[in-house]
């Protein structure tokens, strides 16, 4: 493998598209086994397989040890799908891989997790941690229905479900930089809170009952010319007014963080909270700013699950959704293009685990797991090198 | 490759450069507490827990109930009357069956206190105590069912160290991508969290391979056989009367005060807590303690879940699994006990008690309905770890009272300070 290394280097290959195409060919290699394709044999995926850990394995000695990385475990994981997948009936892959289908459940199963991953990255971004999230969109979720049943409106819904975590966030705020509290156990005790208060007031209002059926829900968008069409028609043709208003989010947001000054202010207090002082950033108010906007995001994606995606609210229903959102910040490596692959990579996931119990029970379930064990594989292999906003954590005190 | 790294699109490398004046922050959770814990006495937990009930009274004012008739109903659920010597007649028996239910869930609580506290004065944040809890169970229902035939004894042993070894391992997990990697122990235990239900959902859900063998439309694991129960000496078994288990964890509560405070290693955990950096320099090997200390906090918890199926569940459907939420009060009794030992007991004591006052068993539903008492329980919680962490403010709240108490700059350093909680 060195020497094919050292040839790469002489060629003058970089190792950026090494890792890429290894993750590609990984991708491919599972692919190959499943419709419309449906190869019976696991062997060319194993060879394929096989070059994306070769690949990876280069673009890590080229310096790129992340992606090189990335590529190597998702060679690795190609292997063991596309086994499965040929060992597995076909009828049972036609059922689970839909392709038009599926594409549509990830965008429908990623939108809350955009929504908070976007707020969770923001937030972090300032230089406070955010635990929250979770409690943030749950609040989101409970105050969003309940005002759309009130006021008979989704969009009034949104805005109060927005508001709820914006709420929530602000105590987090205060407790975690104007009182300096543990950002970790603060965040913490606002999931407690909204677990609890969400809860409270779900069963005092509404009782056995749960919500009504007849609550507004979020309109669908669907797109003129391409809704015709056979498989993006099917795709991404309609989804709701929501999913849109979060894929349009991740380029904004880009564009504010990186492109101007008002989001390079935000980034140094993350970084260098005391120098940004001294150029006249104001530190705790861009905190302030930072975690309130990520509680009404937070709350957005809330508010997208019940008042859009269920129509209906029951107890701590987000159930994890914030804590995968934070994962994908941290698997994005606190970038918005980045924390959008991983709200769709977990998407993706949620999508198949939905459509494998056809084919069987408990494997779907334990398939759920694989997001959650996803995370931890990457963690592993950041070794040092996707770091946090250096100010993470600490706690700002002027001088 | 890209020159302009100052604050390009990637965060920095590293944090504070060498010569530049460090902030006056501690550094990590363990060293904040620490001032928390100097703060001294029990006053401030106390007042903190009547602080957040006034404001659960407030909850409960809001939906017209009387909070004062609510929390003497559910001071009745807990059973705690019985230690007073005139609650005589029926009302004493009503209450020792209500106090046996309280001591039954502060049992697991005091572990998974413990499993978070001992982490915390390491400077970790174990919020993994209930993926700890669920392997630890997981493993104890096994062994308890799967190796029948075992002498009695023998066989509790086996489970017991079997759950903790389990729990151990996972933590372990977390311990370990800490020390080799830097990975956050938050966001790994998160994970390890939502890996562990899916393994228990999968385990013992329909058609999952440890699913019972002989009902099979529930999603329920084999029974503990009669003689891996854990034997009960206070009530009837049949009512679910108080197992030794309550002992068990009071054992653990003697290990864990006398690892931290009477042992070679104690005294490395919580260096490393207050200063990971001055600890390094003296030659403490801190990726090695960051993997033993996840790996106790992770035998705690899981002995937690061993206790409990041994004790009193006796099997796990996989909807206990869902809904448990031990391992996160745990956080909860952790921090209100200041991450002492005696601390935890009292804490674990107090949130058993509310969560027993508050069940649909204990709670008469014409006072306060138990499903809004549950929430409220998780109000109080949220409540109760929301004061505590504001360490400034109860600082701030103590320098007042006592003016005595913060004369300027301490000058011994941290960790002999520590020394003496």
């Amino acid at each position: 493998v060195s020497a094919a290394t050292m040839a790469a280097t002489r060629a003058g290959v970089s190792a950026t598209p090494v890792g890429w195409v290894g993750v590609a060919l990984a991708v491919l290699a599972w692919f190959i086994t499943l419709p419309p394709i449906l190869l019976r044999t696991p062997l060319p995926s194993i060879l394929l397989a096989a070059a994306a850990v070769g690949a990876g394995v280069i673009a890590a000695q080229g310096g790129q040890r992340k992606l090189g990385y990335g590529a190597v475990v998702a060679g690795v994981l190609a292997a063991i799908l596309a086994v499965v997948s040929t060992q597995s009936g076909e009828a049972n892959l036609e059922r689970v891989f839909v392709w038009s289908a599926l594409i549509a459940a990830m965008l429908r199963f990623a939108t809350p997790l955009v929504f908070a991953a976007m707020g969770g990255m923001l937030c972090e971004r300032s230089g406070v941690i955010n635990i929250g999230l979770e409690g943030m969109m749950l609040m989101g979720a409970f105050f969003g229905i309940f005002a759309a049943d009130e006021f008979g409106s989704w969009f009034l819904g949104a805005l109060v479900g927005m508001g709820a975590g914006g709420v929530l966030a602000v105590v987090h705020a205060v407790f975690s930089i104007a009182l300096r509290a543990d950002q970790v156990v603060s965040g913490f005790a606002v999931n407690f809170l909204a677990l609890g208060i969400t809860g409270y007031v779900f069963i005092a209002h509404y009782g056995d009952q749960g919500t009504p059926g007849d609550v507004p829900r979020v309109p669908e968008l669907s797109l003129p010319l391409i809704e015709d069409l056979d498989f993006f028609g099917t795709a991404i043709g309609s989804a709701s007014v929501l999913t849109w208003v979060a894929l349009l989010l991740v380029p904004l947001l880009a564009l504010y963080l990186f492109r101007t000054a008002s989001g390079l202010r935000l980034r140094s207090v993350g970084e260098k909270p005391r120098a940004a002082d001294s150029v006249g950033v104001p530190v705790i108010r861009t905190r302030y700013l930072a975690v309130i906007a990520s509680g009404l995001l937070a709350g957005l994606g809330g508010v997208y699950l019940s008042v859009g995606l269920v129509g209906s609210f029951t107890e701590n229903m987000t159930d994890g959704r914030g804590f995968i959102a934070l994962a994908a910040v941290i698997f994005g490596s606190w970038r918005p293009g980045g924390a959008l692959a991983a709200a769709l990579l977990f998407g993706f996931s949620s999508a198949v685990a939905q459509r494998l119990p056809a084919f069987s029970e408990s494997l779907a379930v334990l398939f759920q797991a694989l997001p959650y064990v996803l995370v931890l594989i990457v963690l592993a292999g950041l070794i040092g090198r996707s770091r946090p906003p250096a100010a993470i954590g600490v706690p700002y005190v002027k001088e | 490759v890209n020159e302009r790294r100052d604050l390009a699109d990637e965060p920095a490398e590293g944090g504070t450069l060498a010569g530049e004046p460090v902030e006056e922050v501690a550094l990590t959770p363990a060293a904040r507490m620490a001032a928390y814990v100097r703060g001294g006495g029990v006053i401030v937990p106390v007042l903190t827990a009547v602080l957040a009930f006034l404001l659960g009274g407030v909850a409960v004012l809001l939906v017209g109930k009387d909070p004062i008739s609510t929390y003497e109903a559910i001071w009745r659920g807990t059973g705690l009357q019985w230690i007073f010597p005139w609650t005589t007649g029926e009302d004493r028996e009503l209450a020792a069956l209500n106090l046996q239910q309280t001591l039954i869930i502060t049992t697991p609580l005091i572990l998974t206190g413990l499993a978070v506290a001992f982490a915390f004065r390491a400077g970790l944040f174990n919020i993994g105590g209930q993926g700890q809890y669920i392997v630890g169970s997981i493993a104890a229902v096994w062994v308890g069912s799967e190796l029948a035939g075992m002498p009695g004894f023998l066989h509790i042993v086996l489970a017991m160290v079997a759950a903790c070894l389990a729990g151990a391992v996972w933590a372990g997990i977390a311990g370990g991508l800490k020390a080799t990697v830097g990975a956050n122990e938050v966001v790994s235990t998160i994970m390890l969290n939502y890996t562990a239900i899916f393994i228990g959902l999968y385990l013992f859900g329909l058609g999952g391979p440890l699913q019972n063998d002989r009902e099979a439309t529930l999603p329920v694991s084999n029974d503990v056989v009669e003689s891996a129960r854990l034997p009960v000496f206070w009530g009837d078994p049949i009512l679910q009367g108080l197992h030794i288990g309550l002992f068990i964890a009071l054992v653990a509560v003697v290990v864990f005060w006398f690892l931290l405070n009477r042992s070679t290693t104690g005294y490395e955990v919580r260096a490393v807590g207050l200063n990971p950096e001055a600890a390094r320099y003296s030659g403490m090997s801190v990726s090695k303690n960051y993997v033993l200390v996840m790996a106790v906090c992770g035998l705690f918890a899981g002995l937690a879940g061993a206790l409990d199926v041994l004790g009193w569940q006796f099997r796990i459907a996989t909807n206990d699994i869902e809904v448990n939420q031990l391992g996160f009060i745990g956080i909860a009794v952790a921090l209100l006990g200041r991450n002492t030992a005696s601390g935890t007991v009292a804490a674990a004591l107090l949130f058993g008690a509310l969560l027993s006052g508050t069940s649909q068993r204990n709670l008469d539903p014409t006072v306060f309905e138990p499903e809004l008492a549950a929430n409220l329980t998780f109000i109080l919680q949220g409540l109760v770890v929301l004061l505590v962490s504001a360490d400034v403010l109860v600082l701030r709240l103590l320098r007042r009272g006592r003016g005595i108490f913060f004369r300027g700059p301490r000058k011994r350093s941290p960790a002999a300070e520590e020394a003496s909680p």
